[in-house]
């Protein structure tokens, strides 16, 4: 097994070292993922193909382990410094464990980011956050205020009542409370990302605000069994269930009208964006450093913060335009 | 018999006072409408205790229920999306969990294990299983067809299927612990196991026929959650193990065995369910409502704790009881 292993692997080191003099002037990029065969990856290197083509001179190799270990991940690390990648774009299983290799990427000459789950600071020479808390607190609000022309109450249903993420978006959701005029915050309530006591709450929120206009549930498993409590009691139309959810989980909600749109971030265009500043950084045009800013073609600049960190975009609205494609990816 | 009724007729009381308590801050609560609610919304808890209730009159406990449903809940969404039809799927989760009760009651029955580390162990393994089977992957609402979600609140005579499962469910235990000789064998195995086996009863045997019959419910509850909440993961109904024990205590259920009936277990399920319910309604803070549900516990369990319990060991409690 092991000698089939390494036999195989050689096999496929040289077909890229051919590949590699083959094209000699294209920049080869590796997209290293937390592993193969999960759909939100499969859509990021969607993403950075399109960047790809755009660019032209650009190679992707699309890689990761086969399970999301670290180790894993510094098995195909060390295999890309052997083939002499110009740049890896990681989504780390583990900020730390990665380190020491992209390090030793780094000191080969090798460019190095990450992107959707960072690398520790030391490891990498920025990190591309899919989105911001700001950016996320707002776009929540903007979600429910975007159904509800005239005004009315929303409440929040967020998970337990320590958890951090969560925390932070809600204070940012209503810092820009002021921003939509006639919308009024009623409650925050807690579901413990707990279906039953999601949908308790979402019930005990119908039953207590009978003016409610929208619920946002910025989590998966509030913003699912909301949508169920608001379809149970025949309010679909009256009550508006938004917030952060996954596509593939989402679809019913949208199909049946209790959710008119939801948003999480768009893995092509990470993938895109990902590509697109790897490519910055190996041409020399843009330099990682805090303040910089580092162009991203069509999704505009990255800036960098004090931990070299940057926010992408948005999050990604989903409605019924577009849920049929993307509920199959992830 | 009279001291026992008097804890029931004790704990409705004080589920009375608690539903007029709520009412004074939010009188919607007390609406027939919001109360059949409450009691659908119970119904998972109620079948849920009963089982409990009949392992723990064995000195035994079952701490997997919880994982049991989850795993029976996966596979019904999962036969449910392999085009099973319904009238199959309902049968065949409740097969299945009878099975993984088996496993438990056989561990503690032929190799002699303490119930509660048997439950442990299993209760990882079943949620462990449904990793296995699904990677970590959700069934989501659009998987599961409009029949499968539709039973449990296709309404009948007013109330909702789920609610006629507990009520058919409550008078079907309620009869069988107190007039066929296998009711009669789970209060005599937990009220003295000794005795029990000079009057003929095999106690591993009782105790694992007890596992058999709560994973029966879990099962069936499996079923009844995932169609409610249209959604299946690994982590559902995560913790609802503590609430159904919390729900046996409450209902005077002695945790030493051989104490108990199904109205105590039932009214212990219901007095957490007004609880449950009523918190998100009367505007508590959130971060006061959890001390909120552990106070009313340890409250329950105090006064049933403080109530003269029967001295000596019960054998055969009147049939009545």
């Amino acid at each position: 097994m092991s000698i089939l292993k390494k036999a195989l692997t050689t096999a496929a080191l040289a077909t890229a070292l051919m590949a590699q003099s083959a094209m000699a002037e294209n920049v080869k990029i590796a997209l290293v993922v937390k592993a193969l065969g999960i759909g939100f990856f499969e859509a990021a290197n969607k993403g950075a193909e399109e960047a790809a083509k755009e660019l032209g001179d650009v190679d992707i190799i699309y890689t990761g382990p086969t399970d999301t270990t670290a180790e894993g991940q510094i098995e195909v690390i060390n295999s890309l410094i052997a083939q002499g990648v110009n740049a890896i774009a990681i989504s780390a299983n583990d900020p730390d464990a990665v380190a020491p290799t992209l390090q030793k990427a780094m000191e080969r000459g090798i460019t190095v980011i990450s992107w959707d789950s960072g690398v520790a600071k030391e490891g990498r020479q920025m990190h591309l956050n899919p989105s911001s808390s700001a950016l996320i607190g707002n776009t929540i609000i903007k979600l429910a205020a975007d159904h509800m022309p005239e005004g009315g109450d929303v409440a929040i249903l967020s998970a337990t009542s320590t958890s951090t993420n969560q925390n932070v978006w809600i204070e940012e959701a209503k810092k820009v409370l002021p921003n939509y005029p006639g919308i009024n915050l009623v409650a925050v309530v807690y579901g413990d990302d707990l279906a039953d006591k999601s949908y308790r709450e979402a019930q005990g929120l119908i039953a207590t605000y009978p003016n409610l206009k929208a619920i946002i549930a910025p989590t998966t498993v509030g913003i699912l069994a909301a949508s169920q409590a608001v379809t149970d009691a025949g309010l679909i139309g009256k009550i508006n269930v938004t917030g952060l959810g996954l596509p593939s989980e989402m679809a019913g909600a949208v199909e049946s009208g209790a959710t008119e749109s939801f948003a999480i971030w768009n893995p092509i265009d990470l993938g895109y964006a990902a590509t697109m500043i790897s490519y910055n950084l190996v041409k020399g045009t843009a330099k990682a450093e805090p303040g910089a800013e580092i162009p991203m073609g069509r999704m505009g600049a990255a800036k960098l913060d004090d931990n070299n960190e940057a926010a992408m975009s948005d999050p990604f609205t989903y409605d019924k335009s577009n849920i049929e494609q993307f509920k199959s990816i992830f | 018999m009279s001291i026992l009724k008097s804890r029931e007729a004790q704990l409705a009381l004080a589920i009375a006072i608690l539903t007029a308590g709520i009412a004074l801050r939010f009188p919607a609560f007390v609406t027939p409408a919001n109360l059949a609610g409450v009691f659908n919304d119970t119904s998972p808890l109620m079948i849920l205790a009963i089982g409990q209730m009949i392992v723990i009159l064995t000195k035994c406990i079952d701490l997997s229920v919880a994982a049991n449903l989850a795993l029976c809940g996966m596979v019904a969404a999962l036969m449910n999306g392999a085009g099973v039809p319904l009238a199959l799927i309902v049968p065949a989760v409740v097969a299945l969990g009878a099975a993984l009760g088996a496993v438990n009651g056989l561990l503690v029955w032929k190799v002699g294990i303490p119930s509660i580390v048997v439950t442990l162990g299993t209760m990882t393994i079943y949620r462990g299983t449904i990793f296995l089977m699904t990677a970590g992957k959700w069934v989501n609402a659009h998987q599961m067809t409009a029949e499968f979600k539709a039973l449990p609140r296709a309404s009948l005579l007013g109330l909702p299927v789920m609610s006629w499962v507990a009520i058919a469910l409550i008078l079907l235990f309620a009869l069988v612990m107190t007039r066929t000789a296998l009711g009669r064998a789970f209060f005599a195995v937990g009220g003295n196991p000794h005795a029990a086996v000079y009057t003929g009863i095999d106690v591993g045997r009782t105790q694992c026929a007890a596992f058999v019959l709560s994973g029966a419910l879990a099962g069936l509850v499996g079923y009844l959650w995932v169609a409610r909440y249209a959604v299946a993961y690994v982590d559902i109904a995560g913790g609802f193990e503590l609430d159904v024990v919390a729900a046996c205590v409450i209902g005077g259920i002695s945790i030493a065995g051989g104490v108990g009936s199904v109205g105590g277990a039932v009214l212990g399920a219901i007095f957490l369910g007004v609880i449950k319910n009523a918190l998100p309604v009367i505007g508590i803070s959130p971060f006061w409502q959890m001390a909120i549900s552990g106070i009313a516990i340890l409250l329950a369990v105090a006064f049933n704790a403080s109530q003269s319990r029967v001295k000596g060991r019960i054998i055969l409690k009147p049939a009545e009881a």
